[in-house]
């Protein structure tokens, strides 16, 4: 943490002194960054331990909201932040801090791949890290699953492998599956709530 | 590239359209992105697509970049950014109104059972984000030893995912995973 934060005790007044756009594009543009394989940890680190932007539990709401929503989490909470902040430009600085400079090296390391990526070594190497990559990633489908499993929830789990197999065993598209299975969800949960109560 | 139009406009309709059915952020349209990129235009081989996803876990950022990635494939610069913000503003600006909305309505228990009943969905899309990723990848003994061993680490230990794709690397590179 850099030794220019205020200490804890001093909430900013946001409404009388909101970030500059300038500050809110570097911000985010630092979190982006510092963000290997996810920026939430980060962008939490910043928005609240750092610039106290927000409050833990300001935060956890608007990206519990941004979670529902469909589309990339951390981009949306960016673009709702920025705009709380400073309306519509706030929205487009921290957004373009965020997705500009590692988007830019992403297409230099596109430019690389293009002019190197048939070379033997560094196939090999791709695959080694794709492989690890998928452990990561069913790292997070396990921790996601663990609530439903403890609440032996076996409608939220059935709906879950129908989805699965919809999706990754018979590759159905994506828009025909969602339309008919949100609704459905929504109905089923809807009902079995309604029978809690 | 075989599709007859214009790919930077089948890269914006695409992408803005997949946003929207990206429940739980943008590892659950993977097998979208595959499906499209791989089968329905062939944008990309099976192994460029491990590849790209590989590159945009290896990179700083949000996982959307790969995008970004899939873009400049398909049609170079103009690729890259218009498949960025394709997959990128129509959601933002949705979660901008809803924010509006939801701040000024009263609808609070709306929103918690659409996201009971979401979670499923966005989990069964998880999974099979990675059984489609791990069908070309994980195709030799050690292969599927290094996903697991990722997967265990990840959930039991606090270790940098980075350290985890970085040994990756250097197994591959040594030529143990094939």
């Amino acid at each position: 943490m850099p030794p220019d934060s205020p200490p804890a005790a001093a909430a900013p007044d946001l409404l009388t002194s909101p970030p500059t756009l300038v500050e809110l594009f570097l911000a985010f543009a630092k979190m982006s960054l510092a963000g290997f394989g996810g920026v939430l940890v980060w962008a939490r680190r910043g928005i609240v331990d750092q610039h106290k932007w927000m409050t833990a539990d300001e935060f956890n709401e608007t990206f519990a909201l941004c979670h529902f929503l469909p589309g990339p989490n951390i981009v949306n909470l960016t673009f709702v932040f920025g705009s709380r902040l400073r309306g519509l430009p706030g929205a487009v600085a921290a957004f373009s801090g965020l997705v500009g400079p590692p988007a830019l090296i992403m297409v230099v390391m596109g430019m690389l791949y293009h002019r190197y990526g048939e070379i033997d070594a560094l196939r090999r190497v791709l695959s080694g890290v794709a492989c690890a990559a998928i452990g990561l990633m069913l790292a997070v489908v396990f921790r996601m699953m663990t609530p439903l499993l403890k609440r032996r929830d076996l409608v939220g789990l059935l709906t879950l492998l129908a989805i699965f197999v919809a999706i990754g065993v018979f590759r159905l598209p994506l828009a025909a599956v969602l339309l008919v299975a949100i609704p459905l969800s929504i109905a089923i949960t809807y009902a079995t709530r309604k029978e809690a109560a | 590239m075989n599709s007859d139009a214009n790919p930077v406009f089948t890269l914006a309709w695409t992408f803005a359209v997949m946003s929207l059915f990206a429940i739980g952020g943008a590892n659950s349209a993977i097998p979208e992105m595959h499906r499209v990129a791989v089968d329905v235009h062939h944008w990309l081989t099976d192994k460029q697509f491990t590849d790209v996803y590989a590159i945009a876990q290896l990179s700083p950022g949000p996982n959307v970049l790969i995008v970004t990635l899939i873009g400049y494939s398909v049609a170079g610069l103009a690729g890259a950014l218009v498949a960025t913000l394709a997959m990128c503003v129509p959601t933002a600006v949705l979660a901008l109104f809803v924010s509006r909305f939801l701040a000024r309505s009263s609808h609070a228990r709306w929103p918690k059972i659409v996201q009971a009943a979401l979670v499923p969905l966005s989990i069964g899309l998880m999974g099979a984000s990675g059984f489609i990723l791990a069908r070309t990848s994980d195709r030799t003994v050690v292969a599927v030893l290094v996903t697991v061993a990722a997967a265990v680490l990840a959930s039991v230990t606090k270790l940098n995912p980075l350290w985890m794709l970085v040994a990756g690397g250097c197994l591959g590179f040594a030529g143990l995973i094939g």
